[in-house]
């Protein structure tokens, strides 16, 4: 096996204000497929192109945002020994029973990081009913809808003290830093992290106010579908935020709107292949413009401003 | 039907701006391009268009986040613009 520790993030439970709504983006605008509800009335959903039970859970809640994002150990005994890890670097684990709030799921380690935002892990995951084929597999089984997303991809998170989080993340975790931003005194203002050879599973930027997240990405094949992914928000009256663009960090092809709940979407494509020998790239403050929407090279207050 | 539209006053400038009853009064205010536009989600979320309406008649007609309008706050008339719509004359300012 080639990843050590976690495999990538597995899933997202996100809060929705309006869940008949939001669902409705969720299944038919973005495309993914719904797996099931929990008896506390939360909805289980799934990419086309994913092989794991479900990577989103729905929450209806007063409060748009994000409860907490979990990541794939890449087997039982990596789990355990990231659980120590956590404990060791001094954040508090609770255990969440297999099959308890997530259906189909292991069991989980739940714990605080200092940006605010509850992580988990797990190393156990049952396969989806309707997954890829994988016997002389056609490219999808159903049509896929909408904007096709094919998976759950990344995160952006804001909170303080993004320097202790990233290197968390390659402690506890054994991901690296393939791309930063520096503050002009040497201070990481934004980090991007992966595990695996995407560009990053997860990035941060440095925020006062703890937990907040920026956007939740999904994956899609390639530039055309941006563009239809483009006149999906349009047709559908969604808000753009900005887009379709192209990152110089990551190098992804990239847009960006908000769901009917307010949280913030990415949908992208491309992005480099990253290694964890290559060296790091590091970018200007003074540069990010460049670097988050290279053909402006501009960055919209909104973007930088606004999370939920 | 016919459209009813309502003056929107910005407290601070004196500025005005029409609303009509089927939309919110952040896409007035953004179609007008008058008033302090901020904004973000346009869907009660992220309350970056946070205000306070200082008199006239208005209903929400979308779930604003609690995160960012307390039970305190709508008593006080603080509303999330993108999730409110006009059944007046409304002044609106800053918080
Ligand atoms: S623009 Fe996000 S709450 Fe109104
Ligand atoms: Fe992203």
């Amino acid at each position: 096996m080639g990843f050590k520790g976690t495999l990538r993030p597995g899933l997202v439970q996100l809060r929705v204000l309006d869940l008949d709504k939001t669902l409705d983006f969720y299944k038919n605008v973005l495309g993914l497929n719904e797996v099931g509800r929990t008896s506390d009335g939360r909805v289980l959903l799934k990419a086309y192109d994913e092989f794991d039970h479900h990577s989103l859970t729905l929450r209806k809640a007063d409060e748009a945002g994000l409860d907490y994002v979990a990541f794939k150990a890449a087997c039982p005994d990596t789990l355990e020994k990231i659980k120590e890890k956590v404990v060791a670097f001094g954040y508090s684990v609770t255990e969440k029973a297999a099959n308890s709030d997530q259906p189909g799921f292991g069991k989980r380690y739940s714990f605080k990081i200092c940006t605010g935002h509850t992580f988990e892990v797990y190393a156990d995951v049952e396969l989806a009913a309707k997954g890829p084929q994988i016997k002389n597999p056609d490219i999808w089984s159903e049509q896929p809808r909408g904007m096709k997303a094919q998976r759950l991809d990344h995160f952006l998170l804001y909170g303080p003290n993004i320097a202790e989080a990233e290197r968390f993340c390659r402690e506890v975790f054994g991901m690296y830093v393939p791309e930063v931003v520096n503050t002009e005194d040497g201070k990481r203002f934004a980090t991007w992290i992966t595990g695996s050879n995407k560009p990053h599973d997860l990035a941060f930027v440095e925020y006062a106010q703890p937990n907040k997240i920026h956007h939740v990405g999904f994956y899609l094949q390639d530039w055309s579908e941006v563009g239809n992914a483009a006149d999906l928000i349009a047709i559908n009256h969604l808000k753009l935020d900005i887009g379709p663009t192209r990152h110089a960090i990551t190098r992804g092809l990239s847009i960006y709107f908000w769901e009917p709940s307010g949280n913030r979407i990415e949908v992208y494509a491309g992005g480099y292949t990253a290694y964890p020998d290559n060296p790091q790239r590091v970018w200007d403050v003074s540069e990010v413009g460049r670097g988050l929407f290279y053909y402006s090279g501009q960055v919209i207050p909104s973007f930088l401003e606004v999370v939920t | 039907m016919e459209t009813v539209f309502h003056n929107v006053t910005v407290a601070e400038t004196g500025e005005r701006f029409l609303c009509g009853e089927g939309e919110s009064v952040l896409a007035a205010m953004f179609r007008a391009g008058r008033g302090p536009i901020t904004y973000g989600c346009c869907g009660g979320g992220c309350g970056a268009c946070r205000m306070k309406i200082v008199s006239g008649n208005y209903v929400p007609f979308k779930k604003m986040s609690r995160a960012h309008v307390s039970e305190r706050d709508i008593q006080d008339g603080i509303v999330l613009l993108c999730c409110v719509q006009p059944r007046g004359d409304l002044t609106i300012r800053a918080v």
